[in-house]
């Protein structure tokens, strides 16, 4: 709750240039001959902490009144469902709820919205929750935004649970937001770390600026606080003794009306899906064309892994999207993937970076992406693959 | 008809790094742009107007130079342009963005339809679309890959889903993020542009909204915090190896083989 002051007698023309190329968001300015900062201030305070000394001054404000979190408690996580399974993403966050739980020694809940979930439930309860809440009822068998914010306002309104996690799924993305803007919440997206303070603040870290950093938020003054986490960032916790509570939330007080009227809902199909392939191979920037990524199919084949690329290639119309690796795309957690001419940008890497082995070739012996492979390959993909293919298949012929 | 269009000025380029000496953030931050995934949504809402005399607003939220995409979507065919703007919604984050958007849309007028794009290229979280429509209290639907039919009181369209594609119909007003690639944008249209050469895009403040308590926006309004920043750590158990091509291809063959993918 601050601002920051500009001390107009310190400012000359070098301070003016100094803090112009400073401020990472263009938010210095200067109009009627006064140095101002405008809207793009993000309030990072660099200017304060790394600026010409005593120009700019950090002014505290008054303080909003704090809330009391002790009256929340509870990690919680939204178990996403369809016709057929649970999403696994629900049972990694499970997993990952019970380690932030234990620094707070608070209970790990799950909430269930849907319409016959029995077959749910114990899988559910197996993977450690405490307490295990269900919606149920004929509209929510298939996910609608309106009436499940509304189901989850009662869960949110009577459980009053610290911290809830979502899958960062079509879903999990659609639906959180709305919750947390009920609420009036912090709600990170795509968190690649989550760790637990002592006093029951939730640190999420996720990568930011298009993926060269990694930013740590908190939200100290609001409950619950919210996150998202993709699809195999975190492990598959271990099923253990059912121990836990199945809960069955009454209804009666739930909105029911919506606007949204679903009028079909058809499967898609899923060959193309890399996010759960064992061998991934992802090529980046130096294919150019189709012809260039015939070799890559050729390989894939030979070894049974998926072609994945980055997201160049999408944009460049070279594969279908459901291919892109990385922040906007899938996050992959194989046995092996094959980096081919990817530099290796936190956006494509927090995508992939939980692989078991990560193998890189490239040109350049500076990228990135070498920082987090086990092998690391100088050289030209063009040259190496073909060769790879004919060591490949002379080696069937044995 | 009416179509509110919220589009976002982004850097150019997401290189950036930390001085490693310093701390400090290295950006090119000089060099801007409209938000790609924005202009599917000009599209989306441009192709409506042409076919049922809708008209289109665009609105963003930013420091002056985001006149810039605003003046973008005029030349493009758009009808109005407003710019939200105020040193007191400095350091929004995305609860105090959608809040603020959503009073300057409701300033706007009457509406029937909010058009977003799927996410911005620099936050990359994809919850101010549904969290303006939250705000407006309107459904929202995300990841609208098709218009399949534009009614008198509704909209279908069809979206998809991690594993289904889905279509829906949605009651007016309501609110849709588009995906990339539901239409091919448009280029802004020089001749169209020449006719805006005077006009001046106007800026509404935290003084033209109707919610005047300052503890809903900017900084203050803003649930999360960034506690710090730093570099993606590094993996130290690797191995690099160099060579010719065949040394390097054997090199690879054998590291396959090794962890038994052949």
């Amino acid at each position: 709750m601050s601002k920051i002051h500009v001390n107009q007698q310190l400012v000359t023309s070098e301070v003016t240039d100094q803090l112009i190329k400073l401020c990472p968001f263009n938010a210095f300015e200067v109009v009627n001959g006064e140095l101002i900062i405008n809207a793009g201030c993000k309030m990072c305070k660099l200017c304060v902490k790394k600026g010409p000394k005593d120009v700019c001054t950090l002014i505290e404000e008054s303080v909003l009144p704090k809330i009391d979190k002790s009256e929340w408690v509870g990690v919680a996580v939204y178990v996403e469902h369809d016709e057929e399974r649970i999403h696994p993403v629900s049972f990694e966050l499970i997993g990952k709820a019970k380690e932030l739980a234990k620094v707070t020694n608070h209970p790990v809940y799950a909430v269930l919205i849907g319409h016959e979930t029995d077959r749910f439930h114990s899988e559910i309860l197996a993977y450690g929750v405490d307490r295990f809440f269900v919606y149920e009822h004929p509209l929510w068998r298939h996910f609608n935004v309106e009436l499940y914010s509304n189901a989850f306002e009662d869960f949110v309104c009577n459980i009053k649970p610290s911290t809830i996690l979502f899958g960062g799924t079509s879903l999990g993305r659609s639906f959180a937001p709305r919750i947390a803007a009920r609420y009036w919440t912090g709600l990170t997206a795509d968190c690649t770390m989550l760790d637990m303070k002592p006093n029951t603040d939730l640190i999420q870290i996720r990568p930011a600026f298009g993926g060269n950093i990694m930013a740590q938020i908190i939200c100290p003054n609001h409950r619950p606080q919210m996150a998202t986490v993709r699809y195999k960032i975190f492990k598959m916790p271990e099923k253990q003794e059912i121990t836990g509570v199945i809960e069955r939330r009454p209804i009666d007080k739930i909105n029911l009306h919506t606007d949204i009227g679903l009028k079909s809902i058809e499967k898609k199909e899923t060959n193309l899906d890399i996010s759960e392939a064992d061998i991934i191979i992802a090529c980046g920037r130096p294919f150019k064309s189709k012809e260039d990524l015939e070799m890559v199919y050729e390989l894939a084949d030979l070894i049974g892994a998926k072609v994945a690329v980055t997201r160049p290639l999408i944009e460049a119309g070279l594969a279908d999207p459901r291919r892109q690796i990385g922040l906007s795309g899938r996050t992959v957690a194989p046995k092996m993937i094959l980096n081919l001419g990817i530099s290796g940008a936190v956006q494509y890497t927090a995508g992939m970076n939980g692989s078991e082995n990560i193998i890189t070739i490239n040109t350049d012996p500076n990228a990135q992406i070498f920082d987090i492979s086990h092998l690391g390959i100088v050289g030209d993909v063009f040259q190496i693959v073909p060769k790879l293919i004919e060591q490949i298949k002379q080696n069937q012929n044995w | 008809m009416n179509i509110v269009v919220c589009i976002k000025q982004v850097p150019s380029s997401s290189d950036v790094l930390i001085d490693p000496v310093t701390g400090v953030l290295i950006r090119d931050g000089n060099n801007t742009k409209m938000n790609p995934y924005d202009l599917y949504a000009l599209e989306t809402a441009l192709r409506i107007k042409e076919s049922n005399h809708a008209k289109v607003a665009t609105i963003s939220m930013g420091p002056p130079s985001a006149k810039a995409v605003l003046m973008e979507s005029l030349w493009m065919g758009c009808d109005d342009a407003l710019l939200v703007s105020d040193r007191k919604f400095a350091g929004a984050d995305v609860v105090a963005t959608s809040y603020t958007l959503s009073q300057g849309i409701k300033k706007l007028g009457k509406f029937d339809l909010v058009i977003c794009g799927k996410q911005t290229t620099d936050g990359d979280t994809a919850q101010v679309g549904p969290e303006i429509a939250e705000y407006l209290h309107i459904p929202h639907v995300a990841y609208v890959d098709r218009i399949i039919e534009i009614k008198a009181e509704s909209i279908v369209v069809g979206f998809s889903m991690d594993k289904t594609v889905e279509i829906c119909e949605v009651t007016y007003p309501c609110l849709i993020t588009v995906e990339k690639g539901i239409y091919t944008p448009r280029l802004p249209s020089f001749k169209r542009g020449v006719s805006f050469r005077n006009h001046v895009i106007p800026t509404m403040t935290f003084s033209d909204l109707a919610d005047q308590d300052e503890t809903h926006y900017g900084l203050k309004g803003s649930p999360t915090q960034v506690e710090r920043m730093f570099s993606p750590q590094r993996n130290t158990d690797k191995t690099m190896v160099r060579g010719s091509s065949d040394e390097l291809s054997i090199a690879l063959f054998e590291k396959l083989k090794e962890i038994k993918i052949i």
